[in-house]
């Protein structure tokens, strides 16, 4: 049995579980999402950190389109398959504290769309990529427009019309590729392998740069995301900010670039120039947010910014300070999505103005959420210090006014993060948030595992670097030296 | 070919059994029949055919494979039909005829030799739909749409003919055979009254699938007609007709590809977004599925503008997708104005806390028809484009790509509704029948969604 078929598989198979569970789904759910965790533990012990591809699986689907159900992982998948199993039980945990109407269709639909991330994230074959990427797309739907809040449906008819726009002019540059290499294949060894000439290059890299900028999102591709994240339940925004971002920033890394490697040296410095417009214009915003779910949305838009300036800048800090960056930001933004949970449904608001003086009531809250706060601004020993520096570095070797630029993330977010965190637990109590009560069992467990990861990532981050270096460095190589020949 | 007599002999034995008010008999009998038909037409595959009656008809792969589709869509139409027909009319055997003997002309036009068997065909099928279209004598709508259907075909039918009779004028001859040796013989000196008679047939096989800017006539014969017949016209006659333009274009007119692809791109495109951008502003989801049909007939005709190789299984995939889900959503329509006397979108809402299993069998359907993976709908846009793309055609592609969104658009207000909108409303009784239809083809289209091979290389 292909122990990568049983990663992409489990969760499918417990979805159809969660389905006939009924009333019991919860507690099954928590239990059923280990499992594609311990799959991916075993995976990681067994993984040998070179460029190669491993757990390779290649079964004809459609054979006489040249379809393969082909998937692998390699040192970059095997990051992403960690961020999503890692998250999934942390989110799946955190949900326990909802009262949640018709759970077993919910948990059902987390694990439908953790088996098209699965996909996504180790598909080595274009279509099964494409239809991957559709299918992590359908559940999130479902889940932020069922669950979700008051214009839950209008907000979400945009985040889905806007991110299947993007998906289907993807399609078409697949199809494309398809067409162009020799035995018609969708095995993306073949479409690294084309020589297609430098406009045609550009074309399909927009067509792909469109639909991972809108999932990402880059600036100016982004105005569905402040609404969705706000609208959606909080195991649906953690979902989208958590890992479905993280589809759109792999997807630069394994199909955009190399595939079009000449379409890259043409329009990488554009799209270098509006990931880092993101960035300063989004932390500019965050700044003047009063409703906290939207100031961590538009601070995850800096963040993903910055990860996404560090890509097109294309080099060895660049890239690997991305890859870890990915996995920190995942932590955090469910940890400070988490925090921000736990605060509005105590105190029915998300103004900022409405808060204040929480950590006297709540001292265990106070410390795990000045930790998440610390690990988003970048404070060296914590996680994002790492993953902020690298990409720093790498623009900074890109060129060094745009790090100037990029590198105001740091100082800004330092601003608005601890405005925030301020404006929340310290100062004075007012007669609503007085009667604050601190955290319980459940939200200690979720909070003190997101606070550990922050913590030893932070201080030791040698292992996640370890394991993607040799691929980035073998994807450099080989893009740079297509970019050289031309 | 067996299949054709059968049916024939079916729709005569249908109407003698309502003679004798063998009411009850008369579903079975025809359901029978028509397997009895399908069986025949599957037993026929790769028989290596020729053509036969003085080169009338030709019994090939393509007209097996639609015959199959058209015979086996209609036995799920015929499947939910059960109480349908008797809640509107008396004469119910009259109605199985009649789709009985529309069938038939359906089953000539998609095995057609001969330029006459074309013609013949489709005043078969269209004749029986006049009557069908206007059955519900008392209803003013009905009327209405019989008239409109009748007029407008009768004039298509004159296109249709006289383009038959400029091609007659210039070859000599009805055979397609002989009608593809003279373009090849003659690449040069084609003469114009030729290329006259590919422009009138264009515009009369436009009319017949209703294409823009030839298809006025859809909207309000699809909404007059009983909803049933509604759902035979956009499903079954249509694939029909989609057969029927192929196969004359791949047998007859690809050599002359540079003279008629610019028109026929013109018209996919025009379709698209006329049928497209409509459909958005409709309230009625029974006109809404009206327009979209139309803009169905603007991606399949993407076949024909890149015709090659892959054309006709890009078809038959895309037909058998489209008419699957259209079954369903049309099935669920009658359940729906059953109970609440409507058919505008909100009527849909909250079905999915009352009848989970209606409203997901038709969330399956509408994913189908927007084209969304794992469905069976997606495989035909994928087809399409790719058989687009491989031509060349990448704006008509990138075009038919916003064409997309906009129908996702439409197609999700109906999720929208049956999920995210609260109504009293009373649990829907559907029958054993219903329930097996409504699953039967969201499966189908989940099936061939997941694994498209064993459909998608029969040609």
């Amino acid at each position: 049995m292909e122990i990568l078929l049983l990663q992409i598989f489990i969760p499918l198979i417990a979805a159809a579980v969660m389905l006939i569970a009924g009333k019991s789904a919860r507690s099954l759910a928590g239990v059923l999402s280990l499992l594609p965790l311990a799959v991916t533990a075993y995976m990681y012990v067994n993984f040998v950190p070179d460029a190669s591809i491993q757990y390779l699986v290649n079964l004809p689907w459609v054979p006489q389109f040249g379809i393969n159900f082909k998937a692998g992982v390699d040192g970059i998948s095997m990051i992403l398959l960690i961020l999503t199993n890692l998250l999934i039980p942390i989110i799946i945990l955190s949900s326990f504290k909802h009262e949640i109407k018709n759970q077993s269709a919910f948990y059902a639909l987390i694990f439908f769309m953790q088996s098209g991330l699965l996909l996504v994230f180790t598909a080595l074959d274009g279509f099964l990529f494409y239809v991957g990427w559709e299918i992590a797309l359908i559940p999130i739907y479902f889940i932020c427009a069922l669950w979700g809040g008051q214009n839950r449906i209008q907000v979400n008819l945009k985040f889905f019309i806007y991110t299947i726009a993007g998906s289907l002019i993807m399609l078409l540059a697949i199809i494309y590729l398809h067409l162009q290499t020799p035995n018609n294949s969708y095995d993306i060894a073949e479409f690294y392998k084309l020589n297609l000439d430098s406009s045609t290059q550009g074309w399909i890299f927009w067509a792909f740069f469109l639909a991972f900028a809108i999932k990402m999102p880059v600036f100016p591709f982004h105005t569905w995301q402040p609404d969705t994240y706000t609208e959606a339940p909080t195991a649906g925004t953690m979902l989208l900010s958590g890992i479905m971002l993280k589809m759109g920033i792999y997807g630069v890394i394994r199909w955009l670039i190399p595939v079009a490697p000449l379409g890259f040296h043409d329009w990488g410095l554009t799209a270098l120039v509006l990931s880092i417009i993101g960035v300063v214009y989004a932390s500019i915003i965050a700044f003047t947010q009063n409703d906290i779910k939207r100031l961590i949305a538009y601070s995850s838009i800096a963040h993903v910014g910055l990860i996404s300036a560090g890509i097109f800048a294309w080099n060895m800090q660049g890239l690997q300070g991305a890859m870890i960056q990915m996995l920190n930001h995942g932590i955090n933004v469910v940890g400070m999505f988490f925090v921000a949970d736990i605060i509005i449904r105590r105190m029915g608001t998300r103004e900022l103005d409405q808060l204040g003086g929480i950590a006297k009531p709540a001292p265990k809250l106070a410390i795990a959420f000045l930790i998440i706060v610390l690990g988003t601004v970048a404070l060296p020993l914590t996680n994002g210090f790492i993953g902020e520096f690298l990409l720093l570095m790498g623009v900074y070797n890109y060129n060094i006014y745009f790090a100037a630029l990029a590198g105001l993330t740091i100082i800004l977010g330092a601003v608005y993060m601890l405005r925030m965190y301020q404006k929340v637990m310290l100062g004075v109590t007012n007669e609503r948030t007085t009667i604050f009560s601190d955290i319980d069992t459940t939200e200690k467990s979720v909070l003190l595992i997101v606070s550990v990861l922050i913590i030893v990532i932070g201080i030791y981050p040698q292992p996640i670097l370890h394991i993607s270096e040799a691929a980035i460095s073998n994807l450099l190589e080989q893009v740079n030296q297509k970019i050289l020949v031309q | 070919m067996s299949s054709l007599i059968t049916l024939s002999i079916l729709a005569i034995l249908v109407l003698y059994l309502g003679l004798y008010k063998a009411k009850n008999a008369l579903l079975p009998a025809t359901l029978l029949g028509l397997a009895g038909a399908l069986v025949l037409a599957v037993l026929e595959w790769n028989g290596g055919a020729q053509p036969i009656y003085s080169g009338m008809m030709l019994f090939d792969n393509f007209a097996i494979a639609f015959t199959t589709i058209c015979i086996f869509s209609t036995m799920l139409i015929l499947l939910i039909s059960k109480d349908y027909f008797e809640s509107i009319s008396e004469h119910v055997a009259e109605y199985y005829t009649l789709i009985l003997f529309s069938l038939a002309g359906i089953l000539v036009m998609v095995s057609y030799h001969n330029l006459t068997m074309l013609f013949i065909g489709v005043e078969i099928m269209s004749v029986s739909l006049y009557i069908l279209a206007g059955i519900r004598k008392d209803d003013f709508k009905s009327n209405e749409a019989a008239l409109k259907y009748f007029l407008m075909g009768a004039f298509s039918t004159g296109f249709l003919l006289f383009g038959i009779t400029l091609l007659y004028g210039a070859t000599g001859t009805f055979d397609l055979t002989q009608i593809r040796d003279y373009v090849i013989a003659n690449p040069t000196g084609i003469s114009p009254l030729f290329y006259t008679g590919i422009t009138l047939l264009i515009i009369g096989l436009c009319f017949k699938v209703g294409a823009a800017p030839f298809h006025f006539w859809t909207p309000d014969v699809y909404e007059g007609s009983p909803t049933l017949i509604t759902a035979f016209m956009s499903t079954v006659v249509k694939t029909a007709g989609f057969a029927a333009f192929l196969r004359l274009f791949l047998m007859c007119f690809a050599p002359l590809h540079d003279f008629w692809m610019p028109a026929l791109l013109v018209i996919s495109l025009l379709t698209l977004f006329v049928g497209n951008v409509t459909a958005l502003y409709q309230h009625s989801f029974k006109r809404m599925l009206a327009f979209s049909s139309i803009s169905h007939v603007g991606y399949m005709l993407f076949a024909i503008v890149a015709l090659g190789v892959n054309s006709s299984n890009s078809v038959f995939i895309y037909a058998t997708a489209y008419s699957i889900a259209s079954i369903v959503a049309f099935a669920v329509l009658i359940l729906v104005k059953r109970q609440t006397g409507a058919d505008n979108f909100d009527s849909f809402n909250g079905l999915a806390k009352k009848n989970p299993f209606i409203a997901f069998t038709l969330t399956v359907a509408m994913l189908s028809l927007a084209g969304i993976p794992l469905t069976a709908g997606f495989i035909g846009k994928f087809m399409m484009f790719s058989t687009a793309l491989a031509e060349y055609h990448i704006w008509l592609v990138i075009l038919a790509v916003l064409n997309a969104v906009i129908g996702i658009f439409y197609y999700l207000r109906v999720i929208v509704a049956m999920y995210f909108k609260g109504a009293e409303r009373n649990e829907i009784q559907s029958s054993s029948y219903f329930n097996f239809v409504l699953g039967f083809s969201a499966l189908i289209t989940v099936v061939i969604g997941v694994y498209p091979g064993f459909i998608s290389s029969l040609f």
